[in-house]
């Protein structure tokens, strides 16, 4: 009864000390429903549609031209391999050494002299996600007060990311509407205009959501404005060898600035190219001055993993292992990643003919200039609506669209949906 | 609790180093006096150093580097007692059957695909472990007030929890019992809440402090989160009786302070997976709040694979589902959503009742070996006439045996019988066999009885 009593008066109502909690209102009852994630809602949205004719060009993820769900060949035969003759005992709080080691061929090189310098600090990442996660952490702890600059648009986790890891953003021009393209002299002048030393999020290849990326001579003149101003790059590549089917010609931005002496940081994920979504594999890497360099800040990294899930999980890491680390099976995923990225391009150039068949009045260019997985259509969130409920054509409200969801199937249906909600604009 | 900001200037000696600068220095002849002003106020441009020149090199996790240090050591007769990781008679890792079974199966089936798993993880998965903690007869399933998420194993339940209670609960303290895990304070302050201890270990009589931890639970603030150890306190061994366990209940729920489980060894301590879930189901029978972190990375064997999940269990419904769609927006910028492989594997196996029931005789399997080599590790010392009580051996429960060793006589017994263990004396049972009982004997005897 001293006890109740001595309680404040919001708590005086609610609790019953003899039976336990029985009456006991919610600690949770003032929580708000949250939001439903703006991409992966989509893919919700779709599942419970019943029509026919329904299209999910919403979230990234690759589909045959019958629409399915693609295991690549290589994968399969890794899966092989492993099952059965592997323990799963914990990986090292870094991940797979050997998967790490793969990686960094894949992104800075076969022959990298930074990877014989040891000079990367890398460890396994919980798909680009967890890499971009773990890189924010590190920047908060060691940057305290530094921001992150990222581009108008970028995909909408980068924002919730570097918000939870404590880190501040600010924007710099990207995307150009009315070119749909790249705003390039903007792109210049943020960089220019940031205070010296800024943290720059780039997207190595193929950006997520629009596409629309810089050329070479783009790459090299935004290299050598960010060495003046001395600001960090960190590169999300989410897309290599998905974007032009070659992994090599994906990382040329990357390549850009390592010649140019960048010390850079890198987010890679395997969710798309090596179609492992769900096992969420990918790899954080940091390129420093100096191997002592590198064991510290890979340490450093470690430190911020372990108390977030302990070590990466061990299947998806031993297929990439498997599969980048035999040679027949590398050369299988190199064809089949062409194959992929083939398909994209191919459609990309279909649904363009069409709606210039069907005399759309509108310029339709962005769609075969882009590259990717992603064409930012430039369809309003109204007219998005529109495509969704009266088309049952499901894509994020930005008017970004998964080519990888369109297919010699419904390729004429979108194409006349998109034609219909754009005829009078 | 960060580490200084060390600002060094590193001389730029290195061939790559003159290269950089030679391709620096371009820029310079271009805009001299602009880089000019640009390099003295930059702490981060100066010559191409790194951002994160400043860094230290940080210490080797406590306990995973035993296991590094062991890897390292070239002795035929090491032994590794350090990471709480099953090991067979024969000194080797286990995949359990039932997982090897359900493993063929994935991999020979060609309709199963990788795709995203959703921010909430396998839904079957999530059901099922539900009804593993909570029975599958508990009130708060039938009446959906639990909430369940797939997380990557105890750890980033843990994490995802403390996240979201940072986030929206009002209250920033959780109390730890002292010792407890090693990760527990950096997880919880990383998620932005503040590290509380309450007394649980006695030294004295490598037992329960049940009354300092009473006194303690007394005295903390009305709403704090109390984190409770569900059954095999890590790394004491220690756990509270049943009677024990009903008068901590009717403190907290009489203080409103909020329970939150870490449930990493149902099954593993008991061998039972009911009798082991009894504090928690007790809790739950109430009808009050709490939460829980299950991790499957013991009892199925699956510690690589990341499997584990995080319920919460509300007042209603309608809370629950609110809970849910905020514990969403904690994963998805965290790793966006779990991996399918390890929970696949235990949805399978809880789902399939041959299955489960094999799973259930495995378990005890190894829950009796452990049993087994705390009998015979206390034999042991008892032949040996080691000084000391040494009777916590058996009474303790769970993977782990705080021995009561200080740290030098662990490092001696390293030094001396190459035996790694976690520097505060806890040793993993789960890492004996009866052939290297012995040397264990002989290393606490000799560390014990020699003039440290």
């Amino acid at each position: 009864m001293a006890v109740r009593n001595s309680l404040s008066g919001q708590l005086l109502r609610r609790s019953s000390v003899v039976a336990g909690a029985r009456f006991m209102s919610s600690w949770f009852r003032s929580i708000e429903p949250a939001p439903k994630d703006p991409i992966l809602g989509v893919t919700e949205a779709f599942l419970a549609d019943q029509s026919p004719n329904k299209v999910n060009v919403g979230v990234g993820a690759y589909r045959d031209d019958n629409g399915k769900p693609v295991v690549l060949e290589c994968v399969r035969e890794a899966e092989r391999r492993i099952a059965g003759s592997q323990f799963m005992e914990y990986l090292p709080i870094g991940g797979s050494i050997k998967m790490v080691e793969e990686s960094l061929k894949l992104a800075y090189g076969e022959n990298s002299e930074f990877i014989k310098d040891k000079r990367i600090g890398a460890v396994q990442a919980l798909s680009g996600t967890g890499a971009c996660r773990l890189f924010a952490a590190f920047q908060h702890r060691f940057h305290p007060n530094s921001q992150i600059y990222i581009p108008v648009p970028t995909w909408a986790n980068h924002h919730n990311i570097w918000r939870d890891a404590g880190v501040p953003m600010k924007t710099f021009r990207y995307y150009h509407p009315e070119t749909r393209g790249l705003d390039f002299s903007g792109l210049m002048e943020d960089i220019k205009n940031a205070p010296d030393g800024s943290f720059f999020l780039l997207h190595a290849c193929a950006h997520n959501p629009t596409g629309v990326d810089p050329s070479e001579e783009q790459w090299r003149e935004i290299s050598s404005l960010i060495k003046i101003k001395g600001h960090f790059p960190f590169f999300d590549m989410a897309y290599q060898g998905f974007a032009s089917g070659d992994p090599e010609r994906d990382a040329k931005a990357i390549r850009i600035f390592l010649e140019d002496g960048h010390l850079i940081g890198l987010a890679q994920s395997y969710a798309k190219n090596m179609g492992l979504y769900g096992q969420r594999v990918g790899c954080l890497s940091v390129l420093c001055e100096d191997e002592k360099q590198a064991v510290a800040v890979k340490s450093q990294l470690q430190l911020l993993a372990r108390p977030m899930y302990s070590n990466p999980p061990v299947h998806g890491a031993l297929i990439v292992s498997t599969v980048l680390g035999d040679p027949e099976l590398k050369n299988l995923w190199l064809k089949e990643v062409k194959v992929m990225a083939d398909r994209i391009i191919g459609m990309r150039a279909t649904l363009r003919e069409n709606l210039e068949k069907l005399g759309s009045p509108l310029p339709w260019q962005h769609i075969t200039n882009q590259i990717g997985m992603f064409c930012y259509s430039g369809l309003t969130p109204e007219q998005v609506d529109r495509m969704t409920n009266e088309f049952h054509i499901y894509m994020t409200r930005n008017g970004r669209i998964s080519m990888a969801g369109l297919n010699t199937g419904n390729v004429g249906y979108v194409a006349n949906a998109i034609h219909e909600v754009t005829k009078s604009a | 609790m960060r580490p200084p900001v060390i600002f060094q200037t590193t001389p730029f000696f290195s061939s790559s180093g003159d290269r950089r600068l030679n391709t620096l220095a371009k820029h310079f002849l271009q805009t001299e006096s602009e880089n000019n002003r640009n390099m003295s106020t930059s702490p981060t441009s100066s010559h191409g150093d790194s951002v994160f020149a400043h860094l230290v090199l940080a210490p080797e996790d406590p306990i995973l580097g035993v296991t590094l240090a062991y890897n390292k050591d070239p002795s035929p007769v090491k032994l590794n007692l350090g990471v709480g990781a099953y090991r067979t008679e024969e000194g080797k890792p286990l995949v359990l059957n039932v997982v090897r079974r359900v493993e063929q199966e994935l991999v020979s089936n060609p309709a199963r695909n990788k795709e995203y798993l959703p921010i909430t993880g396998v839904a079957d998965f999530n059901k099922l472990s539900a009804q593993l903690i909570f029975g599958a007869d508990s009130p708060a399933i039938q009446e959906s007030r639990v909430t369940t998420v797939q997380c990557l194993s105890g750890t980033g339940s843990l994490r995802v929890g403390g996240e979201f209670l940072a986030k929206h609960y009002h209250q920033r303290n959780i109390y730890l019992p002292k010792p407890t895990w090693g990760n527990h304070p950096k997880v919880f302050t990383l998620a932005g809440l503040t590290v509380q201890t309450y007394r649980y270990y006695a030294p004295a009589t490598r037992g329960l402090d049940f009354q300092g931890l009473m006194e303690d639970l007394g005295a903390a603030p009305s709403g704090s989160v109390i984190l409770l150890h569900a059954c095999a306190h890590n790394p004491t061994g220690v756990d509270p009786t049943a009677e024990q366990w009903e008068e901590i209940r009717k403190l907290i729920r009489s203080k409103a302070l909020l329970p939150f489980f870490d449930s990493a060894y149902q099954g593993f301590a008991s061998g039972s997976l009911d009798k082991d879930a009894q504090p928690v189901r007790s809790f739950v029978a109430d009808g009050g709040e709490l939460l829980v972190a299950q991790s499957y990375a013991k009892n199925m064997g699956l510690y690589g694979e990341r499997v584990g999940a995080l319920s919460i269990v509300c007042k209603s419904a309608d809370v629950a589902s609110k809970v849910e769609s905020q514990l969403k927006l904690v994963i998805r910028p965290m790793y966006s959503n779990p991996p399918i492989h390890g929970a696949t594997i235990v949805a399978a196996v809880l789902k399939d009742s041959d299955l489960f029931n094999e799973w259930t005789i495995e378990l005890k399997e190894m829950a009796d070996r452990i049993i087994s080599m705390r009998q015979q590790l206390f034999d042991a010392l008892h032949a040996r006439g080691t000084p000391g009580d040494w009777s916590h051996i058996i009474k303790q429960i769970g993977m782990f045996t705080f021995t009561g060793l200080n740290s030098e006589q662990v490092s001696f017994m390293t030094r001396e019988y190459h035996i790694y263990m976690t520097s505060d004396g806890r040793i993993s049972m789960a890492g004996l066999s009866s052939k290297t009982v012995p040397h264990l004997a002989d290393a606490i005897h000799a560390a014990v009885t020699k003039a440290v």
